[in-house]
């Protein structure tokens, strides 16, 4: 049968490029279990002195505390000035509006590159290099698109008559927000917050440029030990790091498939 | 009465205020957005490239320099040659896999989303990690080529254009899946159906239907994949080596090592110019709200 054949090719084929995509992701739990300090796959033995040696390490947790830190303010910061400037672009009466969109996506579209180095300009000289202020306005101008994209979506979907019912009933605009929009709302600003708090700690081009000698992030720290000290120790934070994603992101498609929404991309 | 909420404001006996906030308000609400990225971004790039012309004094020596020197010609072409295989790749192999996705019945097609999305939401740094674990010369690649008899010594693989070219095409791909993916699963059966009925053969039906319909999510899935392969940092920076210096590393290298600012932004100005060309040309493909969702 020659469709037979077609068709066991093509999934073949689909096969194989799913996993070169899913292979990185993957390679790096066993490599952060094997006993061998040493590239070995697969790995002899099994343990976890690795994940100790990260988790009793000074230097990684002060960066991770540090990236953590940053990345929960950022979350806070990018998702109350995202909600507001949502509203306002969706709802709003505004002059320019059109601009005013173009302008917030515009993070998302320079190269990360040219915004970390043209931070680094400014930040070096205020002493903002390494602080933990200077990272909260970088990630939260990072953040902030996410957040306005997931928020306007809700606030497309969201039916208008049930705010202009309570305004009806005598309700104040910022009580019609706080009690009937917000909750309605609240799955995709929830979704923007996730976005927001991994584009925080996952960032890593602009970080590698702002960070000092004593602010670090978990990020930086990580390109430094790959480029210049590669342990498997690097291989137990990427574990982690895949993990925290992983959970944060599934809870969202999660949430997304429960509220009616399933539908990916 | 059955007035639908519309974007617009629907007019008729209710006040328009109640459906939108006012000017005044709005701008209140866009105001700390509008400070934020005035001071965390437009401030700072614009001073880079203020810097490119005016300092020490007005001269456009620095762009002059950059079509003068062969090398930096070099990688500018590099950079696109990287970008343009690398988006060629994610579009010859992303494409089938997001036919399957948007095709293939229930559980198997949740299966493929999940080897897209798992993917997508590892960092780049970490995978650009892994994919040094794979191609190092005593790594996961060659310690299989050796083990099945195909090499006798360890290949030379990372630190090459073949290593960027793999882990970018990797990280990228999914960007290029997601949107040829949701165009082809809004693309009714019945079509395909239609053509296969009228004689077409499953080859003709998707020549002839199906790819032309998918089109616009391919144009999405390539303006995005080429734009961010041309600002690409950290996976060319770990897995290159000096014979693969891209713009964004080279960029990097002019700040952190020569200190040389006004040349820096030169080279900036150059791979934004390239960048925001592409996205006016393209523009409506990346339509606000419209599959522009980066994970």
């Amino acid at each position: 049968m020659v469709n037979s054949a077609a068709a066991f090719l093509a999934a073949l084929a689909i096969g194989l490029v799913l996993f070169f995509l899913l292979l990185p992701t993957l390679i790096v739990i066993p490599m952060s279990v094997g006993t061998s300090p040493y590239i070995e796959f697969p790995p002899r033995g099994l343990t976890f002195k690795w994940y100790e040696a990260y988790f009793s390490d000074p230097d990684w947790m002060a960066a991770t505390w540090f990236s953590v830190r940053i990345a929960v303010a950022t979350t806070m910061s990018a998702t109350v000035i995202g909600t507001l400037a949502a509203v306002a672009l969706v709802r709003g009466r505004l002059p320019g509006k059109e601009i005013l969109q173009a302008f917030t996506l515009a993070p998302l579209i320079v190269p990360h590159i040219v915004i970390a180095v043209a931070l680094y300009l400014v930040f070096a000289p205020l002493g903002l290099t390494g602080s933990f202020y200077g990272f909260v306005i970088a990630h939260s101008m990072l953040a902030v698109p996410y957040v306005v994209i997931t928020v306007s979506a809700a606030l497309q979907r969201f039916d208008q008559n049930l705010e202009l019912a309570a305004l009806n009933c005598g309700a104040t605009r910022l009580q019609a927000f706080l009690h009937v929009v917000l909750p309605n709302i609240r799955p995709g600003v929830a979704a923007g917050a996730v976005f927001a708090f991994l584009a925080s700690f996952d960032e890593a081009t602009v970080a590698f440029f702002i960070s000092g000698i004593e602010g670090k992030t978990i990020t930086r720290k990580m390109f430094e030990d790959i480029d210049f000290n590669l342990t498997p120790v690097i291989a137990a934070v990427s574990t982690v790091l895949t993990l925290v994603s992983l959970v944060l992101m599934s809870t969202i498609e999660i949430a997304r498939q429960r509220s009616g929404n399933g539908r990916l991309g | 009465m059955h007035a639908k909420p519309s974007a617009e404001g629907s007019l008729g006996s209710r006040p328009t205020s109640a459906r939108e906030y006012g000017p005044v308000l709005s701008l209140l609400l866009v105001s700390p957005l509008v400070l934020l990225l005035v001071g965390g971004f437009l401030y700072p790039v614009g001073k880079l490239f203020w810097g490119s012309i005016f300092v020490p004094e007005a001269t456009f020596a620095n762009y002059a320099r950059i079509l003068q020197e062969p090398l930096f010609l070099l990688v500018l072409w590099r950079t696109f040659e990287i970008a343009f295989v690398v988006t060629a790749l994610a579009l010859l192999l992303g494409y089938p896999v997001a036919l399957a996705m948007a095709r293939v019945p229930g559980r198997a097609a949740i299966l493929i989303a999940a080897c897209v999305l798992i993917p997508l939401w590892t960092s780049v740094l970490v995978r650009s990690y892994a994919w040094i674990m794979l191609l190092q010369r005593n790594g996961v690649v060659n310690n299989a080529l050796i083990e099945t008899g195909l090499t006798e010594t360890p290949l030379r693989l990372l630190y090459t254009q073949g290593a960027v070219i793999a882990a970018m095409t990797q990280v990228l791909l999914p960007f290029m899946i997601l949107p040829i993916y949701s165009v082809v699963r809004n693309i009714p059966d019945d079509l395909v159906r239609a053509a296969r009925n009228l004689g077409a053969g499953s080859l003709q039906a998707f020549v002839r239907v199906t790819l032309p319909l998918s089109l616009p999510g391919v144009t999405a899935g390539v303006l995005i994949t080429f734009i961010l392969s041309l600002g690409f940092y950290i996976t060319p920076a770990l897995v290159g080596g000096p014979s693969t210096l891209m713009m964004a590393t080279l960029i990097g290298q002019q700040t952190t090592e020569l200190l040389d600012w006004p040349f820096a932004g030169a080279l900036a100005a150059v791979l934004l110019a390239a960048t925001l060309f592409l996205v006016v040309v393209f523009r409506r493909t990346l339509a606000f709200n419209k599959g522009f969702k980066l994970g």
